[in-house]
Parts: C-alpha cells; sequence; structure tokens
C-alpha cells in the first residue's frame, strides 16, 4: 500500500509537471514592452514552484515507501524533532519565497508607480454591461467634456459626450480599441455601472474599470496586429460575451484613423478590423 | 487495548473534579496557576469574564471594521455633508457614564457580599441604560425633524448606523443585565454558586463598560473626525 | 470503572427525551455531529452545482431534458442560460465556503473533539453552543430559499460570486438577473452565518483557555487543539468585519444609502436619481466593498483550512507511530499563519484600482506566509520520516491532504506577486490554486477526520476497503481535475464565464475542459460510495474499541461513543505531551496522555516543555 501511494504520487507529480513543461497550453506570444521581463519572472517563480512542489512530493512518496510498517517487529524512530533542521528550512524558505516576491516588484513598479511617459497616446475607455467603449479624442487630442447626465444609449451617446463642447467636435467613441505600436498607450479606465475588467492576454496586462474612478494606466505594444480583448471581473448577465478588439497599428495608419470624423472612423475601424488577422492559437 | 481511566484514579478519588467541585486549570502555565486565588473560585468564574473579553474582542473588531469604513468613506468623496449634533446626545453621554459608575457599585457590592445593594445598584443601571436608549432614539427623531435620514448624506447614514448598532448591542447588554438581576436574589447554595454569580456580575459589568467606552469613542468619531 | 461511575454524579444529568438528547441537545458531541450533518448536506448541494456547471462548460447549448424538468426557467429546453450558469457559480462557492468548509472542520470536528481532547466535560456555554449551530442552521436554510426566491425565474440565487463585488450586488434588480431578492437573501444569509460563527468562536476560545484538565498544559495540547484555537481566533476578528460590510450593503441596497455605490451611475439604462428604480447615489466606494470583504475573505481561507492541518498533524503521528516532528515549530507556524492572514488581503486586490504601493506591501506579506506553510510541510515529512507508516483510510486521506496542500499551496507564490497577477488575476490559474488548497485540501482532511474519529462518534469502525476505494479513486481524480486548471490560466481563462465560446484564443483549452469535466463527474459519482460507507458503518460496522488506531490522546480513553460528560465525571490527569509513540523502554508503542508511569518519563516531555525537542529540560 504505501509502495503503491509512493507511486501514484510520484506518478502524479510526473503528470503535472509535464502538463506545464510540455508547453502545448502556455501564454500566447507577447505583444508589449513589458511582457519579456514578466516572463522571465514568471519563468524563474515556476521553475522554483516545480522544484518545491516535486521535491516536496519525491520526499513524500520516498517516506511512504522506505517507512511503511513491515511488522518486523521494531518501533518507529523516537524523535520529536531537530531545532537545527527548523532553522535551517525557515531561514532558506523565507531567503527564497521573500527574494521572489521583492523580484516580483520591478515589472510592476515600471508599469504602476510611474506614470505614463510625455507622449504618450490616450484613449479613454469606458466600460458598461456588457460592451466596451473606446473614447478618442481625435486631432485636437483633447477630448471632450463628459457628463453621466448626459448619457443615453438609446441615442448612442454611450459616453456622455457633451457635443456642444468645441473639444468634443472631433472626438468618436467606438467599441474597439486602435493604438500605435512601439508607442506609449494611456488608457483612462471608467466604468458606467459595474466594475469591469480589462484583459488582452497577448499584452499581460489587466486592469479593473472601476465605477466612479478613472484609472490611468499605459503599457507599450510592440506587434501590429488584432487581439481580442475580454472582460475579466464578472459584470452579471452576459459578461463571457463583453468582447472586443484591440489593435495595434503603425502610427500613420492609426493617425489618418483618428482623423476621422465619427461615421468614417466607425466604417474604417470595421476595415481595419477584416484588414487584420487574429493570431493563430 | 490499553485504553481505561485507571491513569485517572489516583487524582480521581482525591475528590478533584468530583460532582460539584471545578476541574483544575492546565497545570503546565506556572502563571496561570500562579494567583492566590481560591481554587473553587477562579475556574466556574473566570469562564464568563475570559468570555467578555473575548466577545468584547469581536465587537470591536465589527465597529473597527465600520470605523474604518467611515474614515474611507468621509475621505472618497465630496459628498460629506456633517451634521448638526443633536444636542440630547450629552444627555445620553451622561447617563451612559452614570450607568458605568453604577455598574462599577453593584459588581464591588455583591463582593463585599452587601445583596440588598448589589440588587439596587444593578436595577438602577439597568434603569439608567434604557434611559440611554431612549435618549438616542429623542435624537433619531430630532434629526428626522431636520429632514435628516439614513440615506440623506454619507454623515448621517453612519450617524444611524453606529447609533443603531451600539443601541443593539447595549440592548444586549440589558438582556445580560436583566439575567444577574433575575439571579441576584436566592443565595447560592455554595461556594461554587457564589462564585458563578460573581463571575457573571464581573462579565457583565465587564461588557457594560465597554459599551460605555465605545459611545464615547463613536461620539468622538461621529463629531470630531471630519466635523467640519 | 464501573464502580467509579456509579460513586460519582454526574454535573450535568443526561437528557432523556429525544428532543432534548438529539436536536435541541447543548451536548457538544451532539452539536458537532450537527454541524458534520450540515456540512454532509451542504456539501451535496455545492458539489450537484459543480457537475451542472462543469457539464455547461465543456458542452454547452447541449440540451439536458431533465434539466428543462427540474429548472424550466433557468434551463429553457434543458439548455442553460447564462445567468443560470452564474447563480450557479454563485451559490455553489458560498454554500461551500460557509457552510461545508467552515462548519465541518471547525465546528463539527472542533466541537465535538476540542473539549474531550482537553479533557473538558462540555464547552464553557452548551447554551451559547446549541445556539451558533441553530444559528448557522437558519443561515444554511435562508441561503437556499435564495434558490426558490431568487426574484428572477431564469436564476436559481444571487449573481456576484461568492466575493459579491459592489456595486454590481449593491444596485438590485436594474443590474440585471439574480440581481433581485436573491442577493438581499445571499447577504441576510451570511450575515446570520457571521453571527453563528462567532458565538462558536467565542465558545472555542474560552473553552480551552479555561477548561483544560489537570495536567494538560498549553504545550501538551494536541495540534488539533492548536488548530481549532488558531481558527476561532480567525474567526472571532474576521467575521465581524463581513458582517459589518454586509450590513454597509444591505444598506445600500435596500435604505438608499451610498457607501459602496458611486455617483453618475448609468445602469439598464437608467441614470441614478431620474427614476424611482434607482435612487440617487452619490460617491461611494466600490473598493471600500472589496477591502472589507478580503479583511475576512483571507482569514476565512485559514479558516477552512487550519483545522485540517491539525487533524493532518494529528493522524499522520498516530499512524506513522511517531511522535509529531517539531511540535512547537508546528505550532508557532499555526500561529504564523493565523497572524500574517491578516496582513494579506489585499493581494486579491492588486488591480482593483487600489494604491500600487501598497500592492507591493501586500505582495511581500504574501509571499512570506508561504514561510510558515513550507514548516508545516517539512514538518509533515519529518514525522514520516523514521516511522512505522500504517496505510489506514485516515492515514491515506492525511497523506493526501500533504501532497494537495503542496500542490495548491506552492502556486501562492505565482499570484502573490504584483506582477504576474496583471496576469493571473482571475484565471484559471487562481480557481485551481484556492480549490486545491482551501477545497480540496481541506476536504481532504476531513474525510481523514471522518475516518479516524468516525469509530469514537458512532463506536464502529467504516469498511476500510471502501474507504481505501473512495480514496484512490477521489485522489487521482481531484489532481486530474485542478492541475489542468492552472495551464488554462496560463492561456488566459477568464473565471466566472458561463461559456468560452466568443473567443478564439480559448479554443484549444476545449480538450482540457471536457477531460475535467470527466474528471469531475466519476470524482463526484465515488463520492456515493463515501456515503454509503457512512451510513452503512454507523449500523453494521465492524464494533470498535475504546481506541481502536492505538492513538495516544485522551478522546481514547473515553469508551466509543463517549458517555455524556465525556469521562463519566471523573476529569482525567494529563502527564505527558500529546504523541508519545514509540518511546525506548515503554511496554507498548505508545503512552496514552493519561499514562503515569508506563515508561520512563522521557526527558524533555516535563512539565511546560512538553512535547518540545529531544534533550531539552525546562
Amino acid at each position: 500500500m504505501g509502495r503503491a501511494l509512493a507511486v501514484i504520487i510520484w506518478i502524479l507529480t510526473f503528470l503535472s509537471v509535464l502538463i506545464f513543461a510540455c508547453k502545448k497550453w502556455w501564454f500566447p506570444p507577447a505583444i508589449s514592452n513589458h511582457a519579456p521581463a514578466l516572463d522571465r519572472q514568471f519563468m524563474i517563480t515556476i521553475m522554483v514552484v516545480g522544484f518545491a512542489f516535486t521535491a516536496a512530493q519525491i520526499g513524500l512518496g520516498y517516506m511512504l515507501w522506505k517507512y511503511r510498517d513491515t511488522n518486523n517487529g521494531t518501533r518507529a524512530v523516537y524523535s520529536h524533532g531537530s531545532n537545527k533542521l527548523e532553522v535551517l528550512w525557515t531561514v532558506i524558505t523565507a531567503a527564497i519565497f521573500i527574494g521572489l516576491g521583492v523580484m516580483g516588484q520591478s515589472v510592476w513598479a515600471s508599469l504602476r508607480l510611474n506614470d505614463a511617459p510625455a507622449g504618450s497616446y490616450q484613449v479613454e475607455v469606458v466600460a458598461q454591461q456588457f460592451q466596451w467603449n473606446f473614447h478618442y479624442a481625435g486631432k485636437d487630442v483633447l477630448f471632450g467634456r463628459t457628463d453621466p447626465a448626459l448619457i443615453d444609449d438609446s441615442s448612442l451617446n454611450f459616453v456622455g459626450l457633451d457635443e456642444t463642447d468645441p473639444n468634443a467636435l472631433d472626438d468618436s467613441v467606438v467599441t474597439a480599441l486602435a493604438i500605435p505600436v512601439d508607442r506609449p498607450v494611456e488608457l483612462i479606465l471608467r466604468s458606467k455601472d459595474v466594475i469591469h475588467s480589462f484583459w488582452v492576454p497577448q499584452l499581460r496586462f489587466k486592469q479593473d474599470l472601476v465605477p466612479g474612478m478613472a484609472i490611468k494606466v499605459h503599457f507599450t505594444a510592440n506587434k501590429v496586429g488584432k487581439y481580442e480583448l475580454a472582460c475579466a471581473e464578472l459584470c452579471g448577465q452576459l459578461h463571457f460575451k463583453m468582447k472586443s478588439y484591440m489593435l495595434v497599428l503603425p502610427e500613420d495608419e492609426l493617425q489618418s484613423l483618428v482623423a476621422l470624423p465619427q461615421a468614417a472612423f466607425q466604417a474604417r475601424m470595421k476595415e481595419l478590423l477584416d484588414k487584420y488577422p487574429l493570431p493563430t492559437y | 487495548m490499553a485504553t481505561t481511566v485507571t491513569g485517572t484514579r489516583t487524582r480521581a478519588t482525591q475528590g478533584i473534579g468530583g460532582p460539584g467541585f471545578p476541574k483544575p486549570n492546565g497545570n503546565g502555565s506556572p502563571k496561570r496557576n500562579g494567583g492566590g486565588e481560591l481554587f473553587a473560585e477562579r475556574l466556574p468564574a473566570s469562564r464568563y469574564r475570559v468570555g467578555a473579553w473575548v466577545l468584547i474582542a469581536s465587537v470591536s473588531m465589527f465597529f473597527t471594521a465600520l470605523s474604518s469604513a467611515y474614515i474611507v468613506r468621509a475621505a472618497s468623496a465630496s459628498d460629506w455633508r456633517p451634521l448638526a449634533m443633536p444636542h440630547i446626545l450629552w444627555l445620553s453621554t451622561a447617563l451612559i457614564v452614570l450607568s458605568s459608575v453604577t455598574i462599577e457599585n453593584a459588581r464591588r457590592n455583591l463582593k463585599a457580599l452587601a445583596e440588598g445593594a448589589y440588587f439596587t445598584w444593578l436595577l438602577i443601571t439597568g434603569l439608567l441604560g434604557i434611559g440611554f436608549l431612549v435618549s438616542q432614539l429623542l435624537a433619531w427623531q430630532q434629526l428626522r425633524h431636520q429632514g435628516v435620514f439614513l440615506a440623506s448624506n454619507p454623515h448621517s447614514s453612519f450617524f444611524y448606523l453606529l447609533t443603531a448598532t451600539h443601541g443593539l448591542h447595549l440592548v444586549g447588554g440589558l438582556l445580560a443585565l436583566l439575567y444577574v438581576l433575575l439571579r441576584a436574589r436566592p443565595q447560592p447554595v455554595d461556594v461554587v454558586a457564589a462564585a458563578r454569580r460573581q463571575g457573571r456580575a464581573d462579565a457583565v459589568s465587564i461588557y457594560w463598560h465597554f459599551m460605555d467606552g465605545l459611545w464615547i469613542y463613536l461620539f468622538l468619531l461621529l463629531f470630531l473626525w471630519r466635523s467640519q | 470503572m464501573s464502580d467509579e461511575t456509579h460513586d460519582v454524579v454526574h454535573r450535568h444529568p443526561a437528557p432523556t427525551g429525544f428532543i432534548r438528547k438529539y436536536i435541541f441537545s447543548i451536548d457538544h458531541k451532539v452539536i458537532g455531529i450537527q454541524y458534520i450533518v450540515l456540512a454532509l448536506a451542504a456539501v451535496l448541494v455545492g458539489m450537484t452545482m459543480s457537475v451542472l456547471m462543469r457539464m455547461n462548460l465543456s458542452w454547452p447549448g447541449t440540451s439536458w431534458p431533465i434539466l428543462a424538468t427540474l429548472f424550466p426557467g433557468g434551463a429553457p429546453g434543458g439548455v442553460m442560460n447564462p445567468e443560470f450558469y452564474l447563480s450557479l457559480v454563485t451559490m455553489h462557492g458560498t454554500i461551500m465556503v460557509f457552510f461545508v468548509l467552515t462548519t465541518a472542520p471547525q465546528g463539527g470536528f472542533g466541537n465535538y473533539f476540542l473539549p474531550i481532547q482537553i479533557g473538558a466535560d462540555d464547552m464553557a456555554f452548551p447554551y451559547l453552543n446549541m445556539l451558533s449551530f441553530w444559528v448557522t442552521l437558519v443561515g444554511f436554510i435562508v441561503i437556499l430559499s435564495a434558490i426558490f426566491l431568487s426574484g428572477s425565474p431564469s436564476t436559481i440565487g444571487p449573481i456576484g460570486g461568492w466575493t459579491g463585488y459592489a456595486p454590481l450586488s449593491a444596485l438590485g434588480a436594474i443590474a440585471g438577473p439574480g440581481q433581485g431578492m436573491g442577493m438581499n437573501l445571499w447577504i441576510i444569509s451570511i450575515a446570520i452565518f457571521c453571527v453563528g460563527s462567532l458565538l462558536g468562536a467565542l465558545n472555542f476560545i474560552t473553552t480551552l483557555l479555561n477548561m483544560r484538565t489537570r495536567g494538560m498544559s498549553l504545550m501538551r495540547m494536541p495540534l488539533t487543539c492548536w488548530a481549532w484555537f488558531t481558527t476561532a481566533v480567525l474567526a472571532l476578528l474576521s467575521f465581524p468585519v463581513l458582517l459589518g460590510g454586509g450590513i454597509l450593503l444591505l444598506l445600500d441596497r435596500v435604505a438608499g444609502t451610498s457607501f459602496f455605490i458611486p455617483g453618475g451611475l448609468y445602469v439598464g439604462g437608467l441614470l441614478s436619481g431620474q427614476d424611482a428604480r434607482f435612487p440617487l447615489h452619490t460617491g461611494g466606494s466600490p473598493i471600500l466593498w472589496q477591502h472589507l470583504f478580503w479583511f475576512f475573505g483571507h482569514p476565512e481561507v485559514y479558516i477552512a483550512i487550519l483545522p485540517g492541518m491539525g487533524a493532518t498533524s494529528h493522524i499522520l503521528a498516530t499512524f506513522a507511530r511517531k511522535p509529531v516532528f517539531g511540535y512547537r515549530a508546528m505550532v508557532f507556524a499555526i500561529f504564523a499563519i493565523g497572524l500574517l492572514g491578516f496582513f494579506v488581503w489585499g493581494h486579491h486586490m492588486f488591480i482593483s484600482g487600489m494604491s500600487p504601493y501598497s500592492a507591493v506591501t501586500f505582495s511581500v506579506i504574501t509571499l512570506s506566509i508561504g514561510v510558515p506553510s513550507a514548516v508545516k510541510t517539512f514538518n509533515w515529512i519529518g514525522t514520516l520520516w523514521g516511522g512505522k507508516i500504517r496505510f489506514t483510510t485516515p492515514m491515506l486521506f492525511a497523506i493526501g491532504f500533504v501532497s494537495l496542500f503542496v500542490a495548491g499551496g506552492i502556486t501562492g507564490l505565482i499570484l502573490g506577486q504584483t506582477s504576474l497577477d496583471l496576469s493571473a488575476h482571475d484565471t484559471y490559474i487562481v480557481l485551481a490554486h484556492f480549490h486545491l488548497v482551501m477545497g480540496v485540501a481541506a476536504i481532504f482532511g476531513m474525510f481523514a477526520g471522518i475516518y479516524f474519529w468516525f469509530p469514537k462518534m458512532f463506536g464502529r469502525m467504516m469498511n476500510e476497503r471502501l474507504g481505501q476505494f473512495h480514496f484512490w479513486i477521489t485522489f487521482i481524480g481531484v489532481y486530474t481535475i485542478f492541475v489542468p486548471m492552472h495551464v488554462m490560466g496560463l492561456v488566459g481563462m477568464p473565471r466566472r464565464y458561463s461559456q468560452f465560446t466568443e473567443y478564439e484564443f480559448l479554443k484549444s483549452l476545449h480538450p482540457l475542459v471536457v477531460l475535467v469535466t470527466i474528471a469531475a463527474i466519476v470524482t463526484a459519482a465515488v463520492q456515493i460510495v463515501f456515503y454509503f460507507n457512512l451510513v452503512w458503518s454507523m449500523f453494521k460496522g465492524k464494533k470498535a474499541g475504546a481506541n481502536p488506531w492505538e492513538a495516544t490522546t485522551l478522546e481514547w480513553i473515553t469508551p466509543s461513543p463517549p458517555p455524556h460528560d465525556n469521562f463519566a465525571g471523573i476529569p482525567p490527569t494529563v502527564y505527558r505531551g500529546p504523541y508519545e509513540f514509540a518511546v525506548p523502554g515503554a511496554a507498548s508503542d505508545f503512552l496514552m496522555q493519561t499514562d503515569p508511569d508506563g515508561a520512563p518519563v522521557p526527558a524533555g516531555s516535563e512539565g511546560t516543555s512538553g512535547n518540545g525537542h529531544n534533550g531539552h529540560r525546562h
């Protein structure tokens, strides 16, 4: 019995490691500047995790194999432990775990503990049940005033844009996100109703959109293409299809897009979404 | 099977832990047993005191949670409109402070075996507690007359909420007070019953003092923190 | 022995009527069994819901005729609709976390065995104990009533997950199906549950501090008692915070206050303050709810797992026939986990909009909580080292606990890092992590406890053959269910999706999704064997003596099942630490805690040092 259990534990351990190591199911290829560092940190962490997991399971199995009761009349070892060992493994695990924790802050710090670099491309994201709205500032690079009191979904003013504000004249609001490649992007995240979460797996980036707050986040995408954008925070009935696309475009293609007035913007966006294929998975 | 209760036989027949007697405490910790208290007096009575302190820890966490919500909410938006303090709250405060004095009197009288005085002071405490609750209700009424309701603004929400939850906890204290009041009169049959009675009285008075202190804390929080 | 029982008068005469004896009982043993029965009923509901969810995820759009009959609103034509699925998610999480993982390990086994293991005749406040069970039961009835009174015909409960994030949970019916009456009932149920747990925790703490028998110093207590005690402290200090948060949430819903609802919301076509269905709200903070919830929610994870840790230590020592390795370190580790558990709640909120600076602090503290967890694992393996391991069913489950605890806990190193959470947050890797560690490992702790203590509770052994069958399938099954979920998380699969049909990047995961579902169905089905074994053994099991496992602690000196006041009026005296196995020179390979002179008292197991380390004399 002890040997059977040991073998089962070892097989399960092997298969568990295999399902990671085969990389058949893995992160999609990254498209953001911070992703390589994040992926590297993940690899270091998964190595530590994998090693600790395997070592503990092998050790556990070994004890079961070796110290099963064989009815040979002897007794177990009478020991209450060892202070030396306790100190040793406490110190070693503390050093490794806390070291990992401290290392893990660097990507975070580069993204979250500073403001977006000057000249970042800004888009305002306004989420609602179950739709993404992206508010582009247009040629003047200034967002028109918005006011919740002006929101009217039935007349398609999803973000409450004040049409009388001069800055709003060239603004567009569409349901897909277009950003420039290789240039920092700053998103201003808002929600009209409940909490949503902005999630593009290829970006290695996620952030909640909290009603009542305008959360500013920034990142840089470095690969032109079309990517799926999902909601990652339970927002109600149709959460599973609160979907949009993120287009990463060459700078000139983006500029000619955002210069268009609302209707033409929307039509052009549709063309671009057809033009760029999704990555193959 | 080598399992019987034989191991305990010698000790058990010495009378400790027998009928009507408390069982000894864990004797592993010299500190806990090193006090000069009587064996019998320490045990059944202390469970009520310990229970009261544990309860206080829990109630404290409840009000800590509400207080931190209060502080966060006060800072989170510009819609905070401080209430004008209903002046009757001074009366509430006086009543509950006074009740703390009276319950302490009751407890000390019991310790001195002055049973009549014990009963009377308990009764007075209960009446003061009821007076406090009435006074709080009057404060609510004053606010309602001013048109200030639960949902009027965040400060009024917290005022109603904190006074209501404190009041509910005080009602619990009143029920406990009623319980010891009902058990105040009959003479305890033995030293253990007497110790139990003392323990219950101690526990109720500990809790009551806490309710007093809690109200003063809430009073300060409500009308000193961001009162401008 | 019988002579002595006649000599003494019981302090509490045993009740005679059926109602006083089995229903409104104040006997901690009966109350403990009531809690366990409650959990066994609740886990059936929760498990059935999880199988339904898996079916929908694997074969979306398939028509299941039986569902059309049972839930005509939620599964019209037998096809589950999204809100039905989400209400299953919510109810499954709530029922499992509160009414299974919190009731059975603590309320059940703790109630039954804590007083016995410290040599007390009952809890400190027996009536309070009875009250805490009945309050909890009312909470359970209220949450079940949400199935029928959810306020929308297409759900069987509220939609919010077990975390009930505001403002979705605060807005009311305008926020969509599942936000009506069901959500009120959800909050009320949890508030009631909080009260019940607080009463229980108060009782546990007082009992342990005050009612230990002669000789039962703190460091001679079984590790189970330390675990229950720490759990009670966690419950005592965390449930009030959830209770406070729940009251605020309920007021936002029914009284028009704005604790969690900010101004200027536009929900379901209505602007706040412009319509009678949506009163004016201003300035509330959605993140405040998350802080209050997770200040409770994180300690809750330890409330679920600590009793399992205690039972595992207890059982490993018993069947390895060895003292627990590093008893003191185990006690400190339990304490460290409990203490640190209060300072890590922010790791659930890295990307919530909370200050990114506090995220850094929370992250580092979170990783450091892995240290005591690792220390416990090392000590469990150390306990097995040099043992004479007997592979009984409880031992198998205790070993399974260790294996699963490592498997589930270790990924905390990934999720606790702020950077990695940018990708991992709210994906299936989170699901895999917490299900393995607080769900499955904790349940393995419970299984170990049931198989171990069943003979004590009912006087009969459970069937070993059935028990081992149950173990093998369940052990392999839970690995097959939860390990693949990790890689689903790497790919980016979000939680709480009723279907994965909308996204191309999730398509490659479909074979794994189906594999997990099949494993889940098989594992769930095998639990029938456990239930059968439980009921069958109660009547037909082999008779158990007082100490069938040759264990050392106080629950094994008294008959099975124990008499009304546990020790027939004679409180035991304790002479040694709890796990004195394989003592050199002793007549048998185990020495009861009450054995005054079974062997020369080994160095270090005397006085306050209790189970201290070799060669230490204080």
